[in-house]
């Protein structure tokens, strides 16, 4: 029993300054023009797959927000994931909604949902927390399924969903853009305003008190923190985030299905979160492409055993980088400056 | 100096008549991305990893061979390269393989991508670049839709086909009999029931007693047999996996009840579904086949089926003879390398979905004796027979003849 509260008593994450979170203006300004530069020399499908990376990245940056800035464990956020795509895919297919109009409607209702989920999580907390969401994650996949639903989310077969073309205007200009560029560059739009908006969200005040919370919650809510309050709200903003991704996702793959939305990629979204480094913004960007294209490298070493690759090549990373990009990022930066200083 | 002049004359003119034929045989080839005059390419998508990954063993199956294609000179001298990707079961992950496939492998279709949602998920990309997706490996029966998805074709024969054959043998030996049906609550076991219920038509009224459904994630199905049971209904059609067939055909055993039953070809497995269910309990249960079991000793003398045995000994040693992916994924490859020795020097897209749409009664080594392929412009059903078969002390025994389902794509 006793071992039991000390694990959950425990900070659950290393407290992680908060000028750290973010990139500083040059790296920043490098990393942009690169994901904006890129796109136009390579095929179309490294596109959709770079495009594929910036939509985990957001959902890897929401779990970021929620573990690291506010100390919560999730495993359900797939659940969120479905939430947002489905939400996107009936209001393109059903109700004939422009695709980009959609996506603050997912937010608005993966946020409702983080948020009514997040208020029974405030009884549990560490890896109880984990359990909690997990179910969610378990259970996500079978609610899409039943019957009641079928006529909206198409059952187990799925929804197919229009590829959105790139606005006339473009055309109208000379310029021929692909379905594939224009959706690039609408999601690294999204994703700018997501990272952006985050990063203040947790310079703020409130960004404060979440990270107090996870520091050490007894002393936050002695200094007049609402505990229970930004608790759930970090649930409610990390959800809704996440449902952005979703229905990007949606968007990107033309399809929804139950089979999508597994535990599976909730898996996949944590360990984003854990290789880019807990607590950093920027390492969502890195995790993203670490679960993008780890299993496909793994795949390509061999295919039996390609779960057994991508296994190696994660306990590499963790042995040699257990703080994940932001490790490597920060390494780099003292380097360079020690290279000047010299 | 003269000889020499000639000798160079005679040379030219060999080199031009050369440059002429090459010439004019360049002409009769044509070839879209993924064919040239060395080798085609043939993309595959199969969950090797994920809750899926024992069809995995049908893509291995299908390299196997393919490379025993090429061991063969391959197809009109033409190497096969079977490029083989794994998506998990996950849509979203076969939409960025089938991509990969189509744009950056560059292969000149996708061949038996397993899997409902996965083909699914890029069924309408597929459509939209006009590369054809070929025998997909999935029951659904959407896949024998022409009109709308030209480039999309089947191959096993579909869940509802099936469900077909079961209500017009049902429809002509039982007229009168009380039917009760235990179905699947998922895609699977609703394409059946729903097949099956429009296939007895107007006698569905009269003859369909019972429909009851159970989730998967049921331990046990026994409390439903125990239901259907108080109806005393004559004949109980199980549209269920394997694990849930065993169930209910031990169960009714064990109720000392007799009814006539069918199960879906999905669960007609020997070592999986009848042993675990008792023999006792299984005589004279009912089922429909196209494929020749791999581990049934009738097949011994059959030619068909000793090709196959010689190609699991001598390209896949050591496989588990009892899986019928093995059967599946060798009958499949047949047809798609029947479907390229038909396209010959023409191996644009085009040509071999018109190829893939004109077979005429081609059998594969492994479809049982009587049931053949053909594909027609409106049909894109491949296998639409089936024959039906009934358990008889430890094996399966074929019985009457081969029954053709009607197939109707829709409008």
């Amino acid at each position: 029993m006793s071992t039991v509260q000390e694990v959950s008593s425990a900070p659950v994450v290393a407290a992680v300054p908060k000028k750290a979170m973010s990139l500083g203006p040059l790296a920043s300004l490098v990393l942009l023009a690169l994901l904006a530069i890129t796109p136009f020399f390579v095929k179309n499908f490294i596109i959709f797959q770079m495009t594929m990376v910036l939509i985990y990245a957001i959902a890897v940056l929401a779990l970021n927000i929620l573990t690291g800035a506010s100390g919560q464990f999730s495993l359900g956020q797939s659940a969120f994931y479905a939430l947002g795509a489905y939400t996107s895919a009936i209001l393109i297919e059903h109700v004939g909604m422009n695709y980009a109009l959609t996506l603050p409607f997912a937010a608005i209702v993966c946020f409702i949902a983080g948020f009514l989920f997040g208020l029974p999580a405030l009884r549990l907390s560490g890896i109880y927390l984990a359990l909690a969401t997990f179910a969610l994650a378990v259970a996500m996949p079978q609610l899409l399924k039943l019957g009641v639903f079928e006529h909206w989310t198409g059952g187990v077969q799925g929804l197919v969903v229009t590829k959105p073309d790139a606005p006339e205007i473009f055309a109208s200009m000379g310029l021929k853009v692909s379905q594939d560029m224009w959706l690039y560059f609408f999601t690294l739009v999204v994703a700018i305003i997501i990272y952006i908006v985050s990063v203040n969200l947790l310079k703020s005040r409130s960004g404060r008190a979440m990270m107090s919370i996870r520091d050490n919650e007894i002393a936050a809510s002695a200094m007049g923190v609402d505990v229970a309050l930004y608790k759930t709200l970090a649930f409610g903003v990390s959800a809704g985030i996440t449902g952005i991704a979703g229905g990007l996702g949606a968007i990107a793959v033309q399809f929804v299905a139950p089979d999508g939305y597994t535990i599976q990629l909730a898996i996949a979204l944590f360990l984003g979160m854990v290789v880019g480094g807990v607590g950093w913004l920027p390492g969502s960007l890195a995790g993203a492409l670490f679960i993008v294209f780890v299993p496909n490298i793994a795949e390509h070493v061999s295919k039996g055993l390609s779960g057994a690759v991508f296994g190696v090549i994660l306990i590499f990373i963790i042995f040699l980088l257990p703080n994940g990009a932001r490790q490597l990022a920060f390494g780099a930066q003292s380097l360079f400056s020690k290279l000047r200083g010299s | 100096m003269p000889s020499i002049r000639s000798r160079v004359m005679v040379l030219s003119i060999a080199a031009t008549l050369s440059a002429a034929v090459s010439g004019s045989a360049f002409a009769q080839k044509k070839y879209d991305t993924g064919a040239s005059d060395t080798e085609i390419k043939i993309g595959n998508i199969m969950p090797y990893s994920g809750p899926a990954s024992s069809y995995g063993l049908i893509g291995k199956t299908e390299a196997a061979y393919f490379k025993m294609v090429n061991d063969n000179g391959g197809v009109n001298g033409r190497k096969i390269n079977f490029i083989s990707y794994d998506d998990a079961y996950s849509p979203p992950k076969a939409v960025e393989q089938a991509r990969k496939l189509v744009e950056s492998d560059e292969a000149l279709l996708i061949f038996n991508s397993l899997g409902t949602p996965s083909n699914t998920a890029f069924q309408k990309y597929m459509n939209a670049k006009k590369v054809p997706q070929l025998f997909v490996a999935t029951g659904a029966s959407k896949w024998n839709d022409p009109k709308h998805f030209p480039w999309t074709m089947g191959w096993q024969p579909s869940y509802a086909v099936e469900a077909q054959i079961y209500a017009k043998y049902l429809m002509k030996e039982k007229p009168n009999a009380k039917v009760a049906v235990i179905y699947q609550n998922d895609d699977f076991g609703k394409d059946y029931q729903k097949a099956f219920k429009e296939a007895l038509g107007a006698k569905a009224a009269t003859m369909l007693v019972a429909e009851e459904s159970y989730e998967i994630s049921e331990p046990t199905i026994d409390s439903h047999i125990v239901k259907i049971k108080s109806l005393n209904p004559d004949v109980v059609v199980h549209f269920v996996t394997p694990k849930f067939a065993a169930q209910g055909i031990k169960k009714i055993g064990e109720l000392g009840w007799k009814p006539l039953q069918l199960v879906t070809n999905v669960s007609v497995s020997v070592g999986a579904v009848m042993q675990p269910a008792g023999f006792d309990n299984a005589q004279g249960v009912l089922s429909a086949d196209y494929r020749k079991d791999g581990a049934d000793s009738q097949w011994k003398d059959d030619p068909g089926m000793k090709k196959w045995s010689a190609f699991i000994d001598k390209y896949m040693p050591g496989a588990d003879r009892t899986d019928n992916s093995l059967v599946f994924g060798y009958g499949a490859a047949q047809t798609m390398v029947k479907v390229l020795e038909m396209a010959g020097d023409n191996l644009t897209r085009e040509n071999v979905m018109k190829q893939a749409m004109s077979l005429k009664d081609f059998a594969p080594d492994i479809l049982l004796p009587g049931i053949t392929i053909s594909t027609s412009a409106t049909d894109y059903a491949p296998i639409a027979q089936l024959r039906m078969m009934r358990f008889k002390g430890e094996k399966w025994e074929l019985f009457g003849d081969v029954i053709n389902a009607d197939v109707a794509a829709p409008e």
